[in-house]
């Protein structure tokens, strides 16, 4: 549109301001993941003693740091859990939301207020309910509905936000078509969205796997990952934390590859396939 | 009994279940929205008035025991380690948004109007956005090696002889307090401002530069007002996650500065829960209040 226009100076000073804002973001994981390959002898800090794979192995010794391999899998359990659900009450409210009904704006008020309440409230209250009804708090259980009350507000906005822009029109065809309603969701609505489901999925799971504030007094007597990560803080001094932040955040990084990977096979196989009007299909 | 009860109500029950047949299939919209209301009923509601109820209970060491009282409360707004603590929260809300404002809003300026490519406008939000979903304890672990005493930044400097002894400043202080929020929370300004910028019609901007107006006066005059609701959400992010924190204070201060959020932790692992709930019920009020402020600005509705 623009190409041959020459860019002002303002530009370049915000791009070099942006590009110091990303080392802001990543330089700090950055630092840790090299010194994470600290050699046995290393400490907390630079200069590098050594290159060696020794705290990554450290950490699978379960002495040496707590319970590593249980509160992961306890932190990836609870976070496909935490993920299935969130996209399913999601989608399933995202549908509601679209019409008017009594009762709407009080439960919309009430998600909302779900993402502004701070955690440690919701940590305590849950924690103190459960105290008091005598139950016994669990990660699969007081800790799942502490995380749910962080990931379900999140998930319906972006339903709103997909629903805002979705062009009804879709749906009349299918239905002029003959397509009952439950055919025109599963083979017109859902399809469309799938990109945004994904998006969906990736905030339920990673919100899960990462929250801590929450799962602090709801959690029960097994830890999650993020629980176990800041019990070190306080009592581990060797790099074998920094190997751990550095498998997590890898993890996570994995996890976020894959939504987007996810999303932009999506994208592409839509504009390969393209649209099958004037075909005669 | 039962029978009775059931009979009565059934004659009252029927018009009711006609009506919204008829109607506009309302049970429908119910039946979909029905998890979403049980679940924070049950996970955020409850656990609210179970704060409420315990606010008015006693303690001793041990345990927690039902009853009436107000010590809770008097003890929270007698004492001025509170009033301190509450003005050093806001110290750091305050600080912290500003800063996340300022460079939020410089970023997402820069990525919704001086990008021009679609494809790299996506890139580059994206690469904005990855942080959030990683760790928050590990984001704050990995200022440890650059900020310490020995870490990177002080021995560049001490290297490059900037300075002769190393800086105390940096690590467990106010400084990488709020250094850790920006880190954390500028995002959250970014996503909303970026948002709002793209829907910004570009032929306003092209009228403004038409009519004579540089760079400064369309971003003045004619951005920022049109920006003020993704502002308002990006701010009522970064204020209420600030406001409720107690892990990075934790972490980043080394206990030497103290939260509303890490005074209610703190009284928790004392199994003081009656009077973390007192304290919980007061940051709830004070969170409210600043929402309610913050949202006369913006309709969140129209904005998604």
């Amino acid at each position: 549109m623009k190409t041959g226009e020459r860019r002002p100076v303002s530009f370049y000073l915000l791009a070099a301001f942006f590009g110091l804002f990303v080392l802001f973001l990543y330089g700090p994981i950055v630092t840790i993941g090299i010194l994470s390959f600290q050699g046995p002898n290393g400490g907390l800090t630079f200069p590098m003693n050594g290159v060696s794979l020794h705290w990554f192995g450290n950490l699978f010794e379960r002495q040496a740091v707590g319970d590593f391999g249980g509160s992961f899998t306890r932190s990836i359990l609870l976070g496909f859990i935490v993920m299935g659900i969130t996209v399913v009450v999601s989608l399933a409210a995202g549908f509601a939301f679209r019409r008017p009904f009594p009762g709407s704006k009080a439960l919309f008020y009430l998600t909302v207020a779900s993402l502004i309440v701070p955690s440690v409230l919701v940590s305590l209250g849950i924690g103190l309910m459960f105290n008091i009804a005598g139950i016994e708090p669990n990660w699969y259980s007081s800790a799942l509905g502490a995380h749910l009350t962080w990931t379900l507000p999140f998930g319906l906005l972006i339903m709103f936000a997909v629903f805002n822009r979705f062009n009804r029109a879709f749906e009349e065809a299918a239905r002029d078509l003959g397509a009952t309603p439950w055919q025109t969701v599963r083979h017109v609505v859902v399809p469309i969205i799938l990109p945004s489901l994904i998006g969906i999925a990736l905030f339920g799971f990673t919100l899960s796997y990462d929250e801590f504030a929450r799962t602090l007094m709801t959690a029960g007597s097994f830890n999650t990952l993020p629980l176990e990560i800041y019990g070190m803080t306080t009592n581990v001094t060797t790099p074998v934390l920094y190997a751990l932040g550095t498998v997590t955040t890898v993890f996570s990084f994995v996890v976020i590859g894959l939504a987007v990977g996810g999303v932009l096979l999506i994208g592409r196989r839509r504009s390969r396939h393209g649209s099958d009007a004037g075909k005669g299909v | 009994m039962t029978a009775t009860a059931d009979t009565a109500a059934a004659p009252a029950a029927k018009p009711a279940a006609r009506r919204r047949r008829g109607g506009t299939g309302w049970w429908v919209s119910w039946l979909q929205v029905a998890p979403l209301a049980v679940i924070l009923t049950v996970f955020l509601v409850l656990p609210i008035a179970a704060i409420v109820t315990v606010s008015f209970w006693d303690y001793d060491s041990v345990r927690i025991i039902p009853d009436f009282v107000l010590t809770n409360y008097e003890e929270l707004f007698g004492s001025t380690v509170t009033w301190r603590i509450y003005l050093n929260t806001l110290k750091y809300v305050a600080l912290t948004w500003t800063l996340t404002l300022l460079i939020g809003f410089t970023v997402a300026w820069f990525l919704a109007f001086h990008v021009r490519s679609v494809t790299w406008q996506m890139v580059l939000f994206l690469v904005c956005t990855i942080p959030f979903w990683t760790s928050n304890i590990i984001r704050m672990i990995s200022w440890i090696p650059f900020l310490g005493r020995n870490g990177l930044l002080n021995s560049s400097l001490l290297s490059m002889g900037v300075i002769d002894a190393p800086l105390e400043f940096l690590l467990f202080s106010d400084f990488s307090v709020v250094l850790a929020y920006v880190h954390l929370y500028t995002l959250f300004m970014v996503v909303p401002i970026f948002n709002t910028m793209m829907r910004i019609d570009r032929s306003l901007v092209e009228a403004a530069r038409d009519a004579g107006a540089n760079g400064f006066q369309i971003l003045t005059s004619v951005i920022l007002p049109l920006t003020k609701p993704g502002i308002a959400i990006g701010s009522i992010f970064v204020v209420t996650q600030v406001m409720g924190d107690f892990i990075t204070v934790r972490l980043m201060s080394g206990g030497q500065s103290a939260s509303v959020g890490l005074m209610m932790a703190n009284e928790i692992s004392l199994l003081q829960y009656p009077a973390a709930a007192a304290n919980a019920v007061i940051l709830l009020l004070v969170v409210l209040l600043m929402v309610a402020a913050m949202l006369r600005v913006v309709d969140i509705r129209k904005e998604l």
